[in-house]
């Protein structure tokens, strides 16, 4: 094992290049270009066994991407963004030929207005597609995740594509130490692909991806690929243990951090969740029991992990980097439904921040969590909050100012 | 169909014509943080499209300019007109849209050639099967310089991008031949170093009536030459100077090999869009007694 410096990018090309990935189709896309040139290099160049070409869309990506890994070979690909959601048709297909691919995405806002900065919209407006969706906060957990994902992917229990995804800039473009697993040893954790289940094969007809006569047998196979990701939360686990024993780093679908005599807690996907760790640290020191919990797998989705976490609690302030227009924020929204459904009602405080890469500052995370305390005291949950401050509004202001002018 | 484009009173190009008052009159171009890496081939592009319209004498209130993602793209933005500015490749479905509700603008579509050959090769080929009377410009750089220099279909085979360090192994796209097989009415080639002969086939693409169509050979060389043996701007202007020849009807195909051939290469009239569906909308009413079509009839199409 090696320890080196690497770009959250560079570390998920790590990831196929250890999974010894055999085909990657390929677009590029800002932030995750580098992912894709990296990756070029080293197959041109022999170090990777496999082989990659620059298809012409991310919709022909994904195409290629989904019939590769229908012939059983291993497949990695990688986009962002806009190039995520002109994939979008084929996310629904190919997870319904439950084929066993990962793509990494780096999460950038969506257009309109154009964004390079990232935010969670894209990988959310993908969220019911039937890929599993694992969330990285670290280079080393974008290495790992691509690992954890052909796993699960690949597990004759599961059998669905898996997403990996790291937000754009702050992940994908920061430089942290990185342990470079050997080969050997991933070898170990993930054996070649074993297809077994995938049929198509030259010489052996069989028609594949065929339509079905009605609701019923479609109700079927959407249904099966439901309980497949509902079981990928014990595939999951059970990689995840392994995983721990060969290399002794642990994955939970959630993280939790200072959550064991907590009152409150942050609640937040990704990168800007380290932020929260800052804040809570610092909360701390005052004297106040709050901690964070950052789900790792969001498909599937670890309800009764989070119940668990969090039904407990006085109050909790989710922060969502996503903005579902006319309803809020979707983690807020879907864990708000768990912890309901699980008769858990600490009072639930849904914030939308960091939208197109806004930052929030740690003097946020302390407001949060008064007004997320203050509402558990009137016991009533306050409608959700943009994160945005004065300063930003009037230098808004000031440029649609001059924008008329012009 | 009214045209704003007084396509009798073309001028005599003036190369000499005073560069401020071009930028002033046909540009918006920032005083500060321009765009365009110094050098770029962009920025002569755009001077030969402001000429051109001024050639025309044309009216930039009733210009409408549509776009895609690329370095280019701000081109819009640097220009005199209303300009939407929208998803990578989408440019040549925002022209069509624009056109048909809006028959009597000029519209202009600049487009990367990764836009219009790559991700979205498909509306570029509709629009000219259609022959819509729209102008597409676009402008060949051999791969996606927004991006940081990866390969695309015009990326020359054997050369180096960032996605292809040890060469490139595919088969680029010939534009113009493309085009001319879609069903492009004027297809058109030139290069920046070409000016005059750029502004010209320009001035002449947007006054044809139908789907006009001009590749612009735009260099990049911060990425493509400087990975490919052309890191200076003139490098890459030389190149152009010296691999380029004119098309003439006595043209032979060696002399073509290996070179960029310029000018007019296509130029068929052919009935055009906007106004062929004026037509059959005349028809449609005059048959329902002038009532027009029934809202409820969808043609079978759902
Ligand atoms: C759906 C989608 N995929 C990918 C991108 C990323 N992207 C932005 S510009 C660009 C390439 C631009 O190349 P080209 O059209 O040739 O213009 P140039 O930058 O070379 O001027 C790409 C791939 C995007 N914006 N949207
Ligand atoms: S990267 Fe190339 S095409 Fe883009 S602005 Fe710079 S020189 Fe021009
Ligand atoms: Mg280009």
């Amino acid at each position: 094992m090696t320890r080196t410096l690497l770009t959250g990018n560079a570390a998920a090309a790590w990831g196929a290049r250890l999974a010894e990935a055999d085909y990657v189709p390929a677009f590029p896309i800002t932030p995750q270009t580098e992912i894709i040139e990296l990756l070029a290099e080293w197959m041109q160049r022999g170090a990777m066994a496999g082989r990659i070409v620059m298809l012409e869309s991310e919709h022909s990506m994904l195409t290629a991407a989904g019939a590769a890994a229908a012939t059983g070979v291993r497949v990695f690909t990688a986009t962002s963004s806009q190039g995520l959601l002109y994939a979008m048709e084929m996310l629904y297909t190919v997870a319904g030929w439950r084929v066993p691919l990962v793509l990494v995405n780096v999460s950038r806002g969506l257009a309109a207005p154009i964004t390079l900065e990232p935010d969670h919209n894209d990988v959310l407006a993908v969220r019911d597609s039937g890929f599993l969706q694992f969330h990285c906060a670290t280079c080393q957990e974008a290495l790992d995740g691509v690992l954890l994902a052909y796993r699960l992917a690949e597990d004759a229990r599961v059998r669905l594509p898996v997403m990996v995804n790291m937000d754009g800039f702050y992940l994908s473009f920061t430089r942290e130490p990185v342990r470079l697993p050997e080969p050997e040893q991933v070898r170990r954790f993930l054996p070649p692909f074993d297809p077994e289940t995938l049929y198509f094969r030259a010489g052996a007809p069989r028609s594949q991806g065929v339509a079905v006569l009605g609701g019923a047998q479609y109700s079927y196979f959407r249904y099966e690929a439901h309980l497949a990701s509902l079981g990928a939360l014990r595939v999951f686990e059970e990689a995840a243990a392994e995983f721990a024993r060969l290399f002794g780093r642990s994955y939970a679908p959630l993280e939790t951090f200072h959550t064991a005599d907590a009152e409150f807690a942050f609640v937040m996907l990704g990168a800007f969740a380290t932020k929260a760790k800052q804040a809570v640290l610092r909360l701390r020191e005052a004297g106040w029991r709050i901690g964070l919990v950052r789900p790792r797998l969001l498909r599937p989705f670890p309800a009764q992990a989070l119940v668990e976490a969090l039904g407990g609690l006085r109050g909790i302030a989710v922060i969502d980097q996503n903005l579902s227009t006319g309803m809020g924020g979707v983690l807020c929204s879907e864990i708000g439904a768990a912890l309901l459904r699980a008769g858990a009602r600490p009072v639930v405080a849904g914030y939308v921040g960091g939208l197109g890469g806004r930052d929030i500052p740690v003097e946020e995370f302390f407001e949060m969590a008064r007004e997320t305390k203050a509402a558990a005291e009137a016991g009533r949950c306050p409608p959700t909050r943009l994160l945005y401050t004065e300063e930003e509004l009037r230098q808004t202001r000031a440029l649609q100012a001059i924008a008329m002018a012009e | 169909m009214s045209t704003v484009i007084a396509t009798q009173a073309v001028a005599k190009p003036n190369p000499m014509a005073n560069l401020d008052e071009l930028v002033e009159q046909y540009g918006r171009v920032p005083a500060e943080h321009f765009r365009y890496c110094p050098g770029c081939g962009l920025g002569m592009a755009q001077s030969a499209l402001m000429r051109a319209f001024q050639r025309l004498q044309i009216d930039m209130s009733q210009v409408a300019g549509a776009g895609g993602s690329g370095c280019y793209s701000i081109m819009g933005h640097y220009l005199n007109m209303g300009v939407l500015h929208g998803g990578h490749g989408r440019g040549a479905a925002m022209a069509t849209g624009m056109k048909l509700a809006n028959p009597h603008l000029t519209v202009v579509n600049l487009q990367g050639d990764g836009d219009s050959l790559s991700i979205g090769g498909n509306h570029t080929i509709h629009a000219a099967r259609r022959n819509i009377d729209v102008t597409v410009v676009m402008f060949n750089n051999f791969g996606y310089g927004d991006t940081g220099g990866q390969y695309g279909a015009t990326t020359p085979k054997g050369s180096f991008t960032e996605t292809s360090p040890y060469g490139m192994p595919e088969e680029p796209f010939d534009a113009c031949k493309l085009m001319i097989g879609a069903g492009a009415t004027f297809v058109a080639r030139s290069t920046v170093y070409h000016a005059v002969h750029l502004t010209k086939v320009l001035a002449e693409a947007i006054a044809w009536k139908g789907f006009s169509f001009v590749e612009v050979m735009q260099h990049c060389h911060v990425l493509w030459g400087k990975r490919n043996g052309m890191p200076k701007a003139t490098d890459m202007l030389n190149y152009y100077r010296d691999n380029s020849v004119f098309s003439t009807p006595n043209l032979k195909r060696e002399e073509q090999e290996g070179k960029f051939v310029l000018g007019v290469l296509h130029k068929q009239a052919r009935p055009e869009f906007t106004e062929e569906y004026a037509k059959i909308r005349k028809l449609a009413a005059a048959r329902a007694g002038g009532q027009g079509l029934s809202p409820l009839n969808t043609g079978g199409a759902v």
